[in-house]
């Protein structure tokens, strides 16, 4: 009987101490602050959601708390989807009760998403979201990212000034409101710089066939055809265009910087151009190079397989300008954020210097970037 | 347009047509035998292509080795999505085996992003059918002149199948009547296993041509070809297999010519195969060739 007793006791204080030690950190840590998070992980463009993801993982690794909390990402995968988009946000922020969201990366589904964050007045910081309604009128929309007016604008001037561009054809897939308004903007400033739009032509997201478009932009004799597309689009014109003996350049916006453009595309896309938010080449500061070293560490580990993006750097802001608002506002009450986000100026992002604008928009510089020999290459930097 | 400009539109609705005429006659066949719309043809198609990709990209087969390899495993496929989801219901009212069809159809997408993972792939496209052949301002596709050869040759060998062999007589007689057909002594089942198994290499190699024209796959990749290729079978006569190839022609044809008289209706070109669906639902079910059965 004593050896039974001793044997019980000593489960007793065995049972206590673990108790001790599986309640000891979370009983010193403060519960963490829910940051929730939509993303396209899979769908026509997983890629931009999954670059992005990655980047604010590497983002909260450098930043990983604010007000003395541990920040939590709750991802919610929008399957490049409105509905689910809106579903996703819901759920984070009455389920999970998120304080923020980050994301949605294309404009569509931030468009779906910006509504339910200024109803439940809590901020959402789109990545990448260029089209100029995504944050029009509302006071809860950011984003770290130029917009589309400007990078319209830029492409018109590329291709004017630079390519000597005079007649310009323009696809435009009529099913996201980014593709829609971007072609919009380069229109609007091609022919106020003196160009002629000599073919407009439309497609629909996940149209795989374009020879039909090709054709009609073939004959119309432009020396210029821009397709401010998403990748996978972009790709299979590029291998059409190629095919059906159509030689002119090809001028597309940020929704292609994604590895897919260059494996689907092959030899196509050489000479591909494009306005982008970022290259590694351009980076200053130390958030941006303690950035680009971890992401090289990933890379040697083998944890992701493609270079460094504009959808990682974004993402990574998204996330670092939410942590820095976090801490001046000093809670995470909906208003105050809001406030502070409002505020920020002259924060050292990964992608270059944020400055959030009257709009909730950030005001940025473009890169011009041209895939050579596989890779994205840089070409030049406009402002604004 | 002028006439090369022209000539080269119908050279590209043919190409494409051609596609959905391959991916329709595996609706058709399975529909002839079990009045069941096999709604997940689409996504063999997509499981198909992949097969074909880890075959040449991962594993570095020969292209013709990938094809062979899809096809085999794919029909292996087809025979297992009737032997669980099919077979179970081969009494039960039509409408659940087509809600059953729906169902695996979300199974295999769902399946396929989490296995291949969400993100598009690069599909090879042989050096063969990499060639550009030019007639004055006309440029086609060295692939383009070959699929409808293999198209052909397929539905050559299908057709001997049905018409000239047991299974095909088998076949033949269960179109008209399961019931019957087993009381005589025939092992419907394993007429019905080899249709799916017909059907779904067929799916494959519609599939992996597919992605050699179009060179990306992901997992969703088959709902749209599918559901085109649907309308193509419906088209033609659903049941008949070269009036699944003759929709699949008209289809591909109407579309790209679509696009290329009227550049601002390009945005409705899928709305136009369902309101050709619609049309010919409305005023000639039967299809172009399809005939009513005898009772």
């Amino acid at each position: 009987m004593p050896g039974c007793l001793g044997v019980r006791a000593l489960r007793l204080a065995l049972a206590a101490l673990l108790c001790l030690l599986a309640a000891g950190p979370a009983a010193a840590q403060a519960p963490p602050i829910v940051v929730g998070v939509v993303l396209p992980m899979t769908g026509p463009v997983a890629a931009y959601g999954q670059m992005c993801w990655i980047g604010m993982q590497i983002a909260q690794q450098m930043q990983p708390s604010a007000l003395g909390r541990p920040l939590k990402l709750v991802l919610a995968d929008n399957k490049s989807d409105n509905v689910e988009a809106a579903n996703a946000t819901s759920r984070l922020l009455k389920k999970e009760q998120a304080v923020a969201i980050l994301g949605p990366a294309t404009s569509g589904r931030a468009l779906a998403v910006a509504p339910l964050a200024e109803q439940a007045q809590r901020p959402m910081i789109s990545p990448t979201a260029t089209n100029p309604l995504v944050t029009q009128g509302r006071k809860y929309a950011f984003r770290v990212c130029f917009i589309d007016p400007f990078q319209g604008q830029v492409a018109a001037r590329y291709a004017y000034r630079h390519l000597k561009a005079r007649r310009a054809a323009v696809l435009i897939d009529v099913a996201q409101d980014y593709c829609v308004g971007l072609a919009a903007f380069f229109m609007r400033e091609f022919t106020l710089l003196g160009g002629q739009i000599a073919a407009q032509v439309k497609c629909n997201t996940g149209d795989q066939d374009f020879s039909a478009q090709l054709g009609t932009v073939k004959q119309s004799g432009a020396d210029i055809l821009y397709l401010p597309n998403y990748y996978t689009e972009d790709a299979l014109v590029a291998r059409q265009a190629r095919e059906l003996g159509l030689k002119i350049p090809l001028l597309s916006g940020d929704g292609a910087q994604a590895p897919e453009l260059i494996k689907i595309g092959g030899p196509a896309v050489e000479g591909f151009t494009f306005t982008a938010h970022f290259h590694p080449a351009g980076v200053q500061g130390q958030r941006a190079a303690q950035f680009l070293r971890r992401y090289e560490q990933m890379k040697k580990a083998g944890q992701v397989k493609e270079d460094l993006t504009g959808f990682h750097a974004l993402g990574a802001d998204s996330y670092l300008v939410l942590a820095d608002a976090l801490a001046r506002a000093g809670t995470t009450e909906g208003p105050k954020l809001r406030a502070a986000l409002a505020a920020t100026r002259g924060f050292a992002g990964v992608s270059g210097a944020i400055n959030i604008g009257p709009d909730g928009n950030a005001v940025k510089s473009a890169v011009l970037l041209k895939v050579k020999k596989g890779k994205f290459d840089y070409v030049t930097t406009m402002n604004p | 347009m002028d006439g090369a400009q022209l000539t080269q539109q119908i050279i590209n609705g043919l190409t494409l047509g051609c596609l959905y005429g391959l991916i329709a006659i595996g609706y058709t066949l399975v529909y002839g035998i079990l009045r069941l719309i096999n709604f997940a043809h689409g996504d063999v198609l997509m499981v198909g292509c992949y097969m074909a990709w880890f075959g040449a990209v991962q594993f570095g087969l020969p292209w013709w080795a990938a094809l062979m390899g899809s096809m085999l495993l794919t029909a292996l496929l087809g025979v297992l999505i009737d032997q669980g989801a099919y077979r179970p219901l081969r009494r039960a009212p039509r409408i659940s085996a087509l809600i059953t069809a729906i169902g695996v159809s979300f199974f295999l997408e769902n399946l396929g992003l989490v296995v291949f993972g969400g993100r598009p792939k690069a599909f090879l496209r042989p050096e063969v059918f990499n060639h550009i052949y030019q007639w004055g301002s006309v440029r086609v596709l060295s692939l383009s002149v070959w699929t409808p050869i293999i198209t052909g040759l397929i539905l050559a060998g299908l057709l001997i199948i049905i018409y000239r062999t047991r299974l095909g007589m088998a076949m033949r007689a269960l179109s008209r009547d399961l019931v019957t057909v087993r009381l005589m002594g025939i092992d419907t089942n394993r007429v019905v296993a080899a249709t799916f198994a017909i059907g779904s290499a067929l799916a494959a190699a519609g599939g992996v041509l597919w992605a050699m024209k179009y060179p990306q796959i992901n997992p969703l990749m088959g709902v749209l070809p599918g559901l085109k290729a649907f309308v193509a079978a419906v088209l033609g006569g659903i049941g008949n297999v070269a009036g699944a190839m003759i929709g699949g022609l008209l289809l591909g044809l109407a579309e790209i010519l679509l696009v290329a008289w009227l550049p601002e209706l390009a945005g409705y070109r899928d709305a136009l195969a369902f309101v050709l669906l619609i049309g010919i639902l409305l005023f000639k079910p039967t299809g172009i060739i399809g005939e009513e059965l005898p009772e």
